[in-house]
């Protein structure tokens, strides 16, 4: 392969990796813009998400076969399901938490995610569990350059999904309601708008997006774990971070830098794969310390 | 009414110290071994409440400092043949300067970004670790060669009883003194009200950078006699999960108290032996009493008290 057909392949698949940061990332932004909440439990939550993809794919195939439409749905419901999940931890662990000093909210979240990741362990007995799909590996090819449909197919859903929530965001009152919200909650309260129930619907939204990556990476990779979502996790906040905490183009945009990142950085001498996390992370640690608001980011007043 | 306390209580703590260095005449090998696993994570978690509790500042990576400890002493006992009491001013040495390296470019971030970057360096330690050839890659090191103390080769269970029984001792002693100090103090009022502090003349980043680099090294010591009690360390010692379960001896027996963080860490070990039964569901169960607690009692089973 020349140099340049690498570099497509590399493009491609920074392309993938990036919308699942992306997508992960979306969830953690929102949740940070809204109520100042690093949600620990995120990683955990798009794990939880995949699983909840698995089981139901499980339940569908028969019905609807190991194809797209069974996936659809899948996804559609293991959405749906994972978003209430979002919206139950919240409830149960972070409304009583809001008052409480930052270090116990951060440890409560902590808690949440191992409770999470435990739960799932002890009952996969933390093995690797396959996905139970059959997409062939049919696709274009653009010189050396190979594509499969489920590439294609991934990408442009991310790109649906994003679309579909930047229209929720910027047109619909609730969305209004929720900018509202992340630049003063008391005046919110004073104009009539129920928080409590903004919020949750947050995390709603934001659990369901993570539950789309976590079912479109067990699509892609074809087998699933109960650890996958502590490095995504770390990952996606570091995309968030990237592209400025809170904003919502910025964590699109994060996401897809880090993919490309990423993919581009395994290219380079000297740093193999192995070294790859060590790259994502000494990219967060840098740009904290440089430029902590990241690329779309506000600057705050606050000291960071 | 309170010097009377005060007398009891130091009865209390005589009585219980005569108990643990007289226990090894009654206890078998596995009560010894699973007491030097309490005392072990006596130290480390001490270690960790001076960042955590006394300075209050989320430390998600502690495993570093720990490994860091570890694998110098494994390092130069095995590939220099140094002597393991000699290794120590150097596991000292370098668990400080990574504490520095980790804690001066991050102390300026604010809570929540402090905890990802120090879990994002956790990780970075961990993964060098299984890359490097000096470090044994992802195989570690083992066959780490056991000291001898004064002509006794350290090789029983009751020998490192007594040595982590002394390291925990001597945890015990620092915390306590640094609790009081003028340091330990400027720790509360930092943890309390960051520019109040500095408005009092405190040099904010100065005492969160000794606060890290004491807890550094608690982790880095604890880890020297944990590589040679092993014998056999690996990556995967110090995963993420390691610096949990140090946090969670923290946070369980109650931030910044010395006999909350002692309770913490007996929990930590005494629990997941006394329900095995519980099998995989431990851990589990382990997290689910950390989040009923966080709710229900936040400041621990043992806080501590101001006033």
């Amino acid at each position: 392969m020349s140099t340049l057909d690498i570099f497509f392949q590399q493009l491609v698949n920074g392309l993938i990796l990036g919308s699942f940061y992306s997508l992960v990332a979306l969830g953690y932004s929102m949740v940070y813009g809204i109520i100042k909440l690093l949600n620990f439990a995120h990683g955990d939550v798009y794990m939880v998400g995949s699983f909840v993809g698995l089981i139901l794919l499980g339940l569908l195939s028969p019905f609807l076969g190991a194809g797209w439409a069974g996936i659809l749905v899948a996804m559609i419901i293991s959405m749906i399901l994972v978003g209430l999940l979002g919206v139950l931890i919240q409830r149960v662990a972070y409304v009583p938490m809001l008052s409480a000093p930052r270090l116990s909210i951060l440890i409560t979240a902590l808690a949440v995610s191992m409770v999470l990741y435990n739960f799932v362990m002890a009952s996969t007995s933390g093995e690797y569990k396959a996905f139970p799909v059959d997409l062939g590996y049919e696709g274009v090819e653009f010189g050396n350059v190979f594509i499969t449909y489920t590439q294609i197919i991934l990408v442009s859903s991310t790109a649906i999904l994003m679309t579909v929530l930047h229209f929720f965001i910027s047109r619909t009152m609730l969305g209004k309601a929720m900018r509202a919200i992340a630049i003063d909650q008391d005046a919110c309260r004073l104009m009539g708008i129920n928080v409590t129930s903004i919020i949750a619907l947050t995390f709603f939204v934001g659990s369901a997006l993570a539950c789309a990556a976590g079912v479109m990476a067990g699509v892609y990779y074809g087998s699933i774990h109960f650890f996958m979502g502590f490095l995504i996790g770390l990952k996606a906040f570091t995309a968030a971070v990237i592209g400025g905490i809170g904003s919502i183009p910025g964590a699109v945009l994060g996401g897809l830098i880090l993919g490309l990142l990423e993919a581009f950085g395994t290219q380079l001498p000297f740093i193999g794969s192995e070294w790859k996390d060590v790259f994502a992370f000494g990219i967060l640690i840098l740009l904290l310390l440089f430029k902590p608001t990241g690329l779309l980011g506000k600057t705050e007043i606050e000291r960071m | 009414m309170l010097e009377k306390n005060k007398k009891k209580m130091t009865q209390v703590y005589a009585f219980l110290a005569f108990i643990v260095i007289a226990m090894p005449v009654v206890a078998n090998n596995y009560v010894m071994n699973t007491f030097s696993d309490v005392f072990f994570y006596v130290v480390v978690c001490l270690g960790l409440n001076i960042v955590v509790g006394y300075a209050g500042l989320l430390d998600l990576g502690y495993a570093a400092f720990f490994a860091v400890g570890a694998y110098t002493t494994a390092i130069l006992t095995s590939n220099f043949g140094m002597n393991f009491w000699l290794t120590i001013p150097f596991a000292i040495l370098f668990s400080a300067v990574s504490g520095v390296i980790i804690g001066g470019p991050t102390l300026r971030l604010r809570s929540d970004y402090l905890a990802i970057v120090t879990l994002g360096f956790g990780e970075i330690v961990r993964i060098t670790a299984r890359n490097l050839k000096i470090t044994g890659g992802s195989g570690g090191i083992f066959g780490i060669e056991r000291p001898s103390f004064f002509g006794i080769e350290m090789n029983g269970n009751i020998h490192y009883y007594y040595a982590f029984l002394i390291l925990a001792f001597l945890a015990i002693f620092i915390s306590y003194r640094l609790q009081y100090s003028r340091l330990g103090r400027a720790w509360q009022y930092v943890r309390e009200d960051e520019d109040a502090a500095e408005a009092m003349g405190i040099n904010r980043v100065r005492v969160k950078l000794a606060a890290y680099v004491i807890g550094a090294v608690f982790g880095g010591v604890a880890g020297s006699f944990f590589a040679v009690k092993m014998t056999a360390i690996s990556p995967e010692t110090f995963m993420f999960t390691q610096s949990i379960l140090i946090l969670l001896g923290v946070v369980i027996g109650g931030m910044g108290k010395i006999p909350g963080v002692i309770c913490g860490a007996f929990v930590l070990v005494l629990f997941p032996e006394i329900f095995r039964f519980v099998g995989d569901m431990r851990l589990l169960a382990f997290a689910l009493i950390m989040l009923i607690l966080m709710l229900k009692r936040p400041q621990g089973i043992w806080p501590e008290r101001l006033g």
